[in-house]
């Protein structure tokens, strides 16, 4: 019964399809649409947009679907979904090799962005604590970090618990005399910011760019000894000898990822996503105007697709 | 009976202080006598939750009924509801649509915002008067003049499908609970897991069974808002007095005219009670909903806050209050609405159906219209206002001018009340805690009970959810306590003050319904991540309840038991606390019950704050998409709720039994 139902769906999506290949100018694999997934954040939203608008102009059929970051792979594993256009090395690692391992979903390369993570102050913080950037100062103006629960200790606003980032292994491997406060959403991170930058009061967190919040808010990140892998595996590596994490946050780029299925189906879409790149002094400069300056996302789009028409031309020969 | 309470009275004291007592001594004596009762040791937990993720991929993955798979199935389901959401998303937002993707070519336009105002503005008038138009029609205005209209389009196309349905399901449900026992047995304890298990926690198996989009979001709306449907029409079809239901077997009703005819029409008023829930449920679950597929207003918030646009956000969030006054405030009036006195059939259709034909041809006409004049098509973008900045610099302003006030309410708060609290319940031994529900169990009502509770509670323990479930015991356990202090008196002087009411109403109303997203963001502002603000936002939201079933059960109380006391002499003081408390007791305790569910539900949210319960380990199984952990922490919720409801359910009932009321009958 139902393969009947499926059968006459079907039937009516290709029929459907035939009238409007007809139309289109280029010739591509398939009308179906590629589903390319929205999600919350406006650099994403950017992205994902440009790749959309790109790919409709070599003919393809797209639509946009928002689905949650890491609740997608549900979709993208099944097929309901198609394409993925940030994946964060530094957030969606361990979501990602889960999903490789299932082979229904593949690595569609780099975006050309990399993203950077780590702890990180207001400008007006150097005053009170001279030392910085460099993470040994911490250690004597964690006062100055404090807050009355957790006085004398030094207070640090690490992501939501799910981002990772070994912040509570970090604090105990270099001896920080901090305590590790989670939040649950980014928002709540960046509220908290906004706050303290609207007292001038002291705050310490964890930012992550490319983002609206590093041109809008004056700060550094604190410098820790550089990340190497070893520091995460080998207990020996770095100041302290017997702890891992005795170093920075690792740096890493931001992926595409999508349904295995995309290469057979859409051979040349699967092509123009893998060619796909950005770097993160353009990203940031869309981001700033979208959300700083107020402009209208699609307007930003069509005129970054309008400016760089010889770039993505290169995408989808 | 009552010559034998005093006994049993003091009897269960000495119960109850010869159970505190032994806990207490167990507690000091044997922390290291049996360190196993006091801290459950890792090895003993028991990995269900592995098992459920492996059961949950056989089940997409391989689990067939021969002819066709589970997936299969689902799949049809999702395709099923996929139709009348289309029809309804065609209709009022992207216009009727051939083809798929960008590639899908337009047919005819949406309806223009001038016809939908329009229409709206029509029903409010023939549902009940000029007053409700104006309304009705004020809150769609807002939605074009905002900025919101595509957005909310989207959003409302969901919801007109997802309410029927939640609707009907619901009534459904409760009137066979109603005729079968042995169905309302069955049926509580799946209502209050659909309830009180976080919606987090079955996203990933929804998604996995009905695909992603908008469908998926759909289906889990349904799932968060049918429960109060069944549980308000249990509850108004077995308060329709006996009178009535005798008359109707008297003419000869059959079953089924029993049902339809007299039931229901009887019991209509309360069954508009889970009607509005349905309503406020389902426009809360836009914010979720939105994280998987359904896109609107929901999007619109989360990306507003995620750039600190706290006016964006309240602009939108707001959007959703308006459209659920206006859902709302229209299906009360259709439900209350006089029936025709006469319906002459010599007149002709039109004549009959003066305001039908009036909506229809404003539709044409400014469908036509919008085909050459944008303007009526799409609300100009040049009249469209906003409050910009405004909300942001408040905010600013306060934070910058109270913060130091604010700081140390908190502080004393924190210190005084919430870290005590925590510290006393993380350090209370599980074998005790286990021990002591048994014992209330037992007291409150009789073995069966003392089993679930202790049940359930070990359950709890030996997933190794101990210390988790402790914390949001805390949580929620405080929000609740203040909710009602604040819920019930404020629902007392609802009842008694006509004007009071609406105003408290309109109040509730946007509470329930405002993402609490919104007022999120400007609380952490202003007292930081951290258990204070979770406890705020749960408050705000859980009050809802407390309120509105206070204030329906003083105001049903029978008009005459009031007049007796007057007659007989009451004060005021008396008048409440003698009679009317008592007999709105059984509603007290529904709206109690619902406050408690309500809080855990929003425990979804806190955990987007930052706290450290069971909605937290929930949200990272969601973001792990870790189907066994997300549904055995979700569960642990659900036994939480389900002890606590069942506890107070059994109290109240022996209190009634005191006052003499258990003929009264209603069960929450």
């Amino acid at each position: 019964m139902f393969d009947r139902v499926r059968a006459a769906v079907t039937g009516g999506v290709v029929a459907v399809s035939l009238m409007a290949s007809a139309a289109a100018f280029a010739a591509v694999e398939s009308k179906d649409p590629i589903k390319l997934t929205l999600h919350d954040w406006t650099g994403q939203l950017i992205t994902t947009k440009i790749m959309g608008e790109v790919l409709k102009k070599a003919g393809y059929n797209i639509e946009y679907v928002q689905a949650d970051y890491i609740a997608q792979f549900a979709g993208l594993e099944s097929g309901d979904l198609h394409v993925a256009m940030e994946m964060w090395e530094t957030t969606g690692r361990d979501a990602m090799d889960a999903s490789f391992k299932t082979g229904k979903t593949e690595n569609f390369g780099e975006t050309g962005m990399q993203a950077i993570e780590e702890w990180w102050y207001p400008l007006y913080m150097k005053e009170r604590c001279p030392g910085l950037p460099d993470w040994q100062a911490l250690n004597k103006c964690a006062e100055a970090f404090s807050v009355p629960e957790t006085a004398p200790k030094g207070r640090y606003l690490g992501g939501p618990v799910t981002w990772g980032g070994y912040d509570d292994e970090r604090v105990e491997a270099l001896g920080l005399n901090f305590e590790v406060v989670h939040a649950g959403t980014d928002a709540a991170l960046f509220a908290e910011l906004e706050s303290a930058y609207q007292r001038k009061a002291p705050i310490l967190l964890w930012i992550y760019t490319p983002h609206w919040a590093t041109a809008k808010y004056q700060g550094e990140w604190v410098e820790f000894p550089k990340y190497t892998p070893e520091c995460y595996t080998d207990p020996k590596w770095g100041s302290n000898p017997n702890l891992a994490y005795d170093c920075g946050k690792p740096r890493g780029p931001i992926w595409k990822v999508g349904w295995a299925g995309v290469k057979t189906k859409w051979p040349g879409a699967y092509n123009a996503i893998k060619a796909f790149k950005l770097n993160n002094d353009e990203m940031s400069a869309m981001i700033v105007e979208v959300d700083l300056d107020g402009k209208d996302l699609d307007g930003v789009v069509a005129a970054w697709v309008d400016a760089n028409e010889a770039r993505w031309k290169t995408w989808i020969k | 009976m009552n010559t034998a309470a005093p006994a049993l009275l003091r009897d269960g004291r000495a119960i109850w202080a010869l159970a505190l007592g032994a806990s207490i001594l167990f507690a000091w004596a044997t922390r290291d006598l049996v360190p196993w009762a006091h801290e459950y040791p890792r090895d003993w937990i028991w990995p269900i939750r592995f098992e459920i993720t492996d059961f949950m991929k056989w089940l997409i993955n391989d689990a067939s009924f021969g002819l066709f798979s589970f997936t299969d199935l689902t799949r049809s389901i999702a395709w099923l509801l996929d139709w009348p959401l289309g029809l309804a998303t065609g209709l009022l937002s992207t216009g009727l649509m051939q083809g798929q993707g960008s590639d899908a070519v337009q047919i005819t336009p949406p309806l223009s915002w001038l016809a939908v105002i329009g229409a709206v503005v029509a029903m409010g008038h023939y549902a009940r008067d000029w007053k409700l138009a104006a309304l009705v029609g004020g809150c769609f205005l807002y939605l074009a003049m905002f900025g919101q209209w595509n957005s909310a389009m989207i959003t409302l196309s969901s919801i007109v499908v997802a309410v029927p349905i939640g609707v009907a399901g619901g009534l459904l449900l409760g009137i066979v609970a109603y005729r079968s026992p042995w169905f309302e047995r069955a049926i509580k304890p799946v209502l209050d897991l659909m309830q009180t298990v976080p919606v987090f926690a079955y996203l990933v198996p929804i998604l996995f069974m009905f695909g992603f989009g908008p469908v998926a979001a759909m289906a889990a709306t349904i799932i968060y808002a049918m429960p109060p449907m069944v549980r308000v029409t249990m509850l108004a079809l077995r308060s329709v007095a006996d009178e009535i239901v005798d008359f109707g077997r008297m003419v000869g009703c059959t079953r089924r005219q029993l049902t339809w005819k007299v039931l229901v029409p009887a019991s209509m008023p309360l069954l508009m009670v889970g009607v509005n829930q349905v309503i406020m449920l389902s426009l809360n679950m836009v914010i979720i909903a939105s994280m998987i597929g359904a896109g609107g207003l929901g999007f619109d918030v989360l990306a507003a806050l995620r750039r600190l646009d706290i006016g964006g956000g309240l602009e939108a969030g707001i959007a959703i209050v308006v459209l659920a006054v206006a859902l709302d405030r229209l299906s009360q009036a259709f439900a209350t609405r006089p029936p025709p006195v006469h319906e002459d059939p010599a007149r002709g259709w039109i004549a009959r159906h003066p305001w039908l034909v009036v909506a229809l041809g404003w539709i044409v006409v400014t469908g036509l219209a919008g085909l050459v004049m944008p303007g009526i098509q799409a609300y100009p973008k040049a009249l469209q206002v906003t409050t910009g900045t405004f909300w942001a610099s408040l905010v600013e302003a306060i934070n910058v001018n109270f913060y130091d006030a604010l700081e140390a309410v908190k502080t004393a708060m924190l210190l005084g009340v919430l870290i005590p609290f925590k510290r006393f319940l993380i350090g209370l031994p599980w074998a005790v805690v286990v021990g002591l529900l048994a014992v209330a169990g037992w007291r409150l009502g009789g073995w069966r009970l003392s089993l679930l509770a202790g049940g359930l509670a070990l359950l709890v323990v030996i997933t190794g959810q101990w210390e988790k479930a402790m914390i949001t015991v805390y949580l929620c356990g405080i929000s609740v306590l203040i909710a009602t202090a604040i819920g019930v008196p404020v629902g007392i002087a609802a009842a008694e003050r006509e004007r009071l009411g609406g105003v408290v109403r309109a109040v509730i109303d946007t509470l329930q319904t405002l993402p609490s997203f919104v007022y999120l963001m400007p609380v952490v502002m202003l007292f930081r991540v951290g258990d204070f603000s979770a406890m705020i936002a749960v408050v705000v939201y859980a009050l809802a309840p407390a309120v509105r079933y206070t204030a329906h059960g003083i105001r049903q109380i029978d008009p005459q038991l009031i007049e007796a006391g007057i007659a007989a002499g009451c004060t005021r003081r008396q008048m409440l606390w003698k009679i009317k408390l008592p007999l709105a007791l059984p509603e007290i305790m529904l709206g109690i019950n619902q406050t408690i569910m309500l809080a855990l539900s929003m425990l979804v949210i806190t955990a987007l704050v930052g706290t450290r319960d069971l909605g937290q380990e929930v949200y990272i199984a969601l973001t792990k998409a870790d189907t066994g952990r997300g549904i055995v922490a979700g569960l642990s919720v659900a036994f939480i709720a389900i002890i606590a409801d069942r506890l107070i359910a059994a109290g109240s009932m022996r209190m009634r039994h005191r006052l003499g009321l258990a003929a009264e009958g209603a069960t929450a």
